[in-house]
This record gives C-alpha cells, sequence and structure tokens, in this order.
C-alpha cells in the first residue's frame, strides 16, 4: 500500500524551527562553552608538549589532536563530551513533544511522522556539526598561529577526514538519544538511560570486553611463558571492544591523525616485512585502515535511527 | 441533504484484546455541530484519532470528506482542523511564532501567512496578545489560540476533542459562542465532551456514547422524547378560580398535568406549549405569574436511559 504525498512535506519546516530552538537554547550554549573551553586548554597544553619533545615532524598539526597533557588529548576528550551533547540534544526530542501536549496538534497538520523524525534528528546533526565545526577551526587555527607551521595539503584533508568521523560518532550517539525519546514516555528516564549507557559503554565496557574475552578464549599459559600475548585472547578483546562506539571512534581517529598507524589489531612478523617502521603511511593507506570503523560508526547512525523511526511510526500519540 | 462530510460505518478499534470502539455507525452533515458525548473512557478520542489517521482502523471503514484517513492522511489532514484536548503549544514562543509554524507546516504560501495569522487571532479575540509568549497564557486562552489554528487552516471541518473541559464558566460561554460562530462561517463541527449539559446548548446532534458504542443518536429534542417519554416540561404559576387541570389537560401535546404546590402546575408536553397554556390562563381568567419551560437536559436522558435499561434487563431476569 502506497502512502499519498511526499513523506518530506515539512521536512525543512521542521528542521529550521529545531535549529533555532537548538541554537539559542541554555542547555546548547552551555555545553558548546564547555567544550571549548577544554578543547582549548588541551590544545595549548598539546602545544606546549609539541614544542618541547618534537624536533621535526611532517605531521606536527595533527599531533594537536592526539598528544596533551598525559592522556587527555583532544581525540579522547571529544569522545568523552559528545555523547553527553548528543544525549543533551537528544534525548527529549519526542517525548518532549507528547508532555508539551504538542505533538497531536503538529501531527494533525498535513505532515507525516517522517518529517517530523526526520527534521528533528537532521537539525541535531547540524548543531553538533557546526559546533564541531567551529572548535576544528578553532584548534588548527590556534595551531598555525602558535606554532607558525603552515599545514601540509594532506594534513588538511586528515584533519576533514577526521572531522567526518567525528560527526558520524556523534550522530550514533543523538539517533540513540532520539531513540530513546521515542521509548520513553518520561524525559527524565530517557536522560538516565542515555547516561547509564554512556557511562557503560565508555568506561566499563574496555574492562568488561577484556574479562569476557578471557572467558571465551583464555590466554594460552604457553604463549605467556615467552612473555606473548595469545593472539586469539587479543582478538577476541579486540572485536569485544568494537562494540563500543568509543572504541570505533578512537581507533579510526588514531589512525587518521597518527599517519604511522599501520594496523589497529596484533601485527605478525610477516607483516612487518619490508616495512619501514615509524615511517607514515600514505593517506590512502590510512584511509583504507580507518574504513570499516567509519562504516560502523555510519551504519551504528542508520540501524539506531530506523529503529527509532520504527517504533515512532507504531506509537499512539495520545496522551 | 447533501453528502455527509464524515461517515463512519462499523468503525471498530482493539488495543489488543480490548476493545476502545465497537463497531460504531454515524454521520455528519455539512455545517451542523456534531457531539460525541459520553464518560471519559468510552472511545470519543480514539474514534477521532481515527478520523485523522493518526491512529490505525481495526475494522470498519471511515470516510472524513470522501477520503480515507488511512491511505490518504494528508488530503484528509489539509482540510481537518483539530484542536486536542489541553492543546499544547510551544511556551517559549509567541502566540504567533506558535501559529506561523502551523501556518509553514501547513503550507501557507509565506505572503499570506502574515494577514491569514492576524486575521485569525482577532477572531478569537487574542489580537492584543499575539507578541506574548504562550507560557503567559490562561487554559482559555490556550484554548482560543488552538482554534485560531482550526480558523487559519480555513478548515472545513473542525474536529474539538472536550473543547470546554477545565474552562471556568465564562470561559466556556464564549468559546461555545465561538463554535457557534465557526458554524455560522460555514464549518462542520464535530466535537467531544463528558460534559453533558455544558455543549447540549450548541450541538445540533449528538451521538451518546458509553463503553465504545453509540448507544443513543440524535437531537436532544428526539433524544428527550425517545428516552423520557416527552420532550418539554412547562412550569405555570397562575391562580385562577376555576380549575385549571383540565384546561392544560386538553391542550394538544401535553401528556400530563401535575399539581406541585397551590398555585403552581408543571406540563409535560413533547413540545414547548408555552402560548397555549397562557392562553387556557388568561381564558380562564387567571393571573398568570410565571411561565418557564425545562429544556430537556442530556446528563437527565443519559442517566435515565440506563436506568431504564437496567430495569429491563431485570425484568428479563425475572421473567427468564
Amino acid at each position: 500500500m502506497r502512502r499519498e504525498g511526499s513523506p518530506w512535506a515539512g521536512l525543512r519546516t521542521v528542521y529550521v524551527k529545531e535549529l533555532t530552538d537548538h541554537i539559542s537554547s541554555v542547555r546548547m550554549l552551555l555545553l558548546a562553552g564547555l567544550i571549548f573551553i577544554i578543547g582549548c586548554t588541551v590544545v595549548y597544553f598539546a602545544i606546549d608538549n609539541i614544542r618541547q619533545t618534537t624536533a621535526e615532524d611532517p605531521f606536527v598539526l595533527l599531533k594537536l589532536f592526539t598528544s596533551g597533557p598525559s592522556v587527555l588529548s583532544l581525540v579522547f576528550i571529544l569522545g568523552i563530551l559528545l555523547p553527553l551533547m548528543a544525549i543533551a540534544l537528544g534525548f527529549d526530542a519526542i517525548n518532549g513533544e507528547h508532555n508539551r501536549r504538542t505533538l497531536s496538534r503538529i501531527l494533525s497538520q498535513p505532515i507525516y511522522r517522517d518529517a517530523l523524525l526526520a527534521g528533528k534528528f537532521l537539525a541535531g546533526l547540524t548543531t553538533l556539526g557546526i559546533n564541531l565545526l567551529c572548535l576544528w577551526l578553532i584548534v588548527v587555527g590556534l595551531g598555525i598561529r602558535l606554532l607558525g607551521v603552515p599545514p601540509s595539503g594532506e594534513e588538511i584533508v586528515r584533519c576533514l577526514a577526521f572531522l567526518m568521523i567525528t560527526l558520524a560518532y556523534a550522530g550514533a550517539w543523538l539517533a540513540f538519544a532520539m531513540l530513546l525519546s521515542i521509548v520513553c514516555r518520561s524525559a527524565a528516564t530517557a536522560v538516565l538511560v542515555g547516561l547509564a549507557a554512556w557511562l557503560f559503554l565508555t568506561l566499563l565496557w574496555p574492562f568488561l570486553a577484556e574479562g569476557f574475552a578471557n572467558l571465551i578464549a583464555p590466554a594460552d599459559p604457553r604463549y605467556a611463558l615467552l612473555g606473548l600475548a595469545d593472539p586469539d585472547n587479543i582478538w577476541w578483546v579486540q572485536i569485544l571492544r568494537r562494540i563500543s562506539p568509543n572504541q570505533l571512534f578512537s581507533e579510526a581517529a588514531t589512525t587518521l591523525l597518527a599517519p604511522t598507524t599501520r594496523a589497529l589489531g596484533a601485527v605478525y612478523i610477516d607483516q612487518l616485512r619490508g616495512a619501514v617502521l615509524g615511517a607514515p603511511l600514505p593517506l590512502s593507506e590510512s584511509l583504507a585502515i580507518a574504513w570499516p570503523q567509519a562504516v560502523s560508526l555510519i551504519a551504528g547512525v542508520i540501524v539506531l535511527f530506523v529503529a527509532g523511526y520504527v517504533a515512532f511510526q507504531r506509537q499512539e500519540v495520545r496522551a | 441533504m447533501s453528502a455527509p462530510v464524515i461517515a463512519a460505518r462499523g468503525l471498530t478499534k482493539r488495543y489488543g484484546k480490548a476493545t476502545v470502539v465497537d463497531g460504531i455507525d454515524f454521520d455528519v452533515a455539512k455545517g451542523e455541530i456534531f457531539g460525541l458525548l459520553g464518560p471519559n473512557g468510552a472511545g470519543k478520542t480514539t474514534t477521532i484519532l481515527m478520523m485523522l489517521g493518526l491512529t490505525e482502523v481495526t475494522a470498519g471503514d471511515i470516510r472524513v470528506l470522501d477520503h480515507d484517513p488511512v491511505r490518504e492522511p494528508l488530503a484528509v489532514k489539509r482540510r481537518v482542523g483539530y484542536l486536542p484536548d489541553q492543546v499544547g503549544f510551544y511556551d517559549n514562543l509567541t502566540a504567533i511564532d506558535n501559529l506561523a509554524y502551523s501556518a509553514q507546516l501547513m503550507g501557507i504560501p509565506a505572503r499570506e501567512r502574515g494577514a491569514r495569522i492576524d486575521e485569525a487571532l482577532a477572531r478569537v479575540r487574542l489580537a492584543d496578545v499575539g507578541e506574548k509568549r504562550v507560557k503567559t497564557f490562561s487554559r482559555g486562552m490556550r484554548q482560543r489560540l488552538g482554534l485560531a489554528e482550526i480558523v487559519m487552516k480555513n478548515a472545513e471541518i473542525a474536529i474539538l476533542d472536550e473543547p470546554t473541559s477545565g474552562l471556568d464558566p465564562q470561559a466556556t460561554e464564549e468559546f461555545l459562542a465561538m463554535i457557534e460562530a465557526l458554524k455560522h462561517a460555514g464549518v462542520s463541527v464535530l466535537l467531544s465532551s463528558h460534559l453533558l449539559d455544558q455543549v447540549q446548548r450548541v450541538c445540533d446532534r449528538v451521538a451518546l456514547f458509553q463503553a465504545g458504542r453509540i448507544v443513543l443518536m440524535g437531537s436532544v429534542a428526539e433524544l428527550a422524547r425517545q428516552v423520557l417519554g416527552a420532550g418539554f416540561v412547562v412550569e405555570v404559576e397562575a391562580d385562577a378560580a376555576s380549575d385549571l387541570d383540565a384546561r392544560f389537560g386538553a391542550i394538544p401535546g401535553v401528556s400530563a398535568v401535575a399539581r406541585v404546590g397551590a398555585d403552581r402546575y408543571r406540563l409535560t408536553a413533547d413540545r414547548d406549549v408555552r402560548p397555549e397554556a397562557a392562553r387556557a390562563v388568561v381564558a380562564a381568567n387567571g393571573a398568570l405569574r410565571r411561565l418557564s419551560v425545562d429544556d430537556p437536559r442530556l446528563a437527565e436522558i443519559y442517566n435515565r436511559y440506563f436506568q431504564n435499561q437496567s430495569s429491563r434487563e431485570e425484568g428479563k431476569r425475572d421473567a427468564a
């Protein structure tokens, strides 16, 4: 059975309204302020670090993203804070309309539910994109200004690819937050579930993954005797860790921003034959390594959005 | 009579095993005010949502302006305005901004928007608070803003869900007057309410709901005749030398005359017999002091109907 009319009727209207709401909301200002302050601080320390330790590096600009005080690099900070931003933007997307009793009034206008959901998602994604772009420009600008090294073309392309991956990562969390806003009638529940998932996936899961891997494929003691890690065990740890989008994001980001990264898993000796250790890979090779992670993140966005879409279409609008 | 604007045949909605709307049939004619009345939870809102294609129909058929709301929801929603129960607006936006958002969703061209918003706000007497945030609005003002949205839409049918619940008596009166103005503008109105007596005045025809079924349908006077036996109760207060009982009893249409006080009579009739009653008093050389008619009250009709039914059932049980 085909529906009459375009599912996109009203999409632009919803998009513009939601974008205006986001950009002018206190919530967004707060989060953007937080991320900018932290970002600038981290970059400041990163520049300090680079000045002291790096004599010569063809990719000095990229180091701005990956180095900082101890482990606190910009990539790490983004990995932690972006989900928070995305949850803050999406947790009351649909249930907020429910609770304000605007949903049935809006849906009685000649639009499909598709337009409302897609408009809200795109507006959230644009808001995140604007914030990321600003942060990115600040970092690159500060870097050029303070380091005094003009970036090469490849550096810029790598940075832009990193920006895209970051956006996909943020999009996955946004789609998840919107799914919660559809499934949970109360906004408070949606926020709590979202934060719980965030804590679990970013903080607990890396350790749990190791535990599960040891159960599934216990490390062979013979490897331990030789002072080596069991490749089976390592493989499982990595696969399980990759369930967390945080892991996918940090792997992809590292590959793109540290051109010397040759592989993300265990490296076998025969893979290193003929390799010049410490030499940067060409851009295409780095992209090839980061590709599965990037695709997984984008697939995550799509799967979560579709789950939300199906749930929303089947939902009763009455309060 | 022209073709009905809303026609339901055997309309049914089930949630799992619970049947919320159970095979109802009704027609709403063009230009009339039709009331879906009944207690909360009787299936009124569900019926309305099915008309708008906002919830799926389990069985049966519904046509709105000759469209099927399930297959062509946009065509229906373009021409039908809906005021939900306890309508909500975006509190941080002004009344005008809220309407502008809906106007864009309706697809009203940008150059017409301003004029139509102003006109709609003027019609519901909110023109002077158009620039105020909806946050500051009272319940009655929000309700009127919802009506402004329907006016702005130039809707052919206005569907109002519980439009007067939670309003104070004055706001209710104002709102009912606005509904009648809508009718005079040629809009067919379908309203649902659990406040039977409050809305009976404006409804041309009503359908009384009970547990997902329509138990009674027709104009209030028709229902009164059907259920109460007679529709009108006329009270006369007069003193006269001769006996008035017989004279009142002779008026055609009067089914019973009861003396309720020294000089007070209560006439039960199937129509408004005030003129004849007055004439009778004058003919008997009496002094007419008071003459009033009680409109049949819907709540009474509703309650009486169920009393009759339960006594009939008891009767059946006794017979068995």
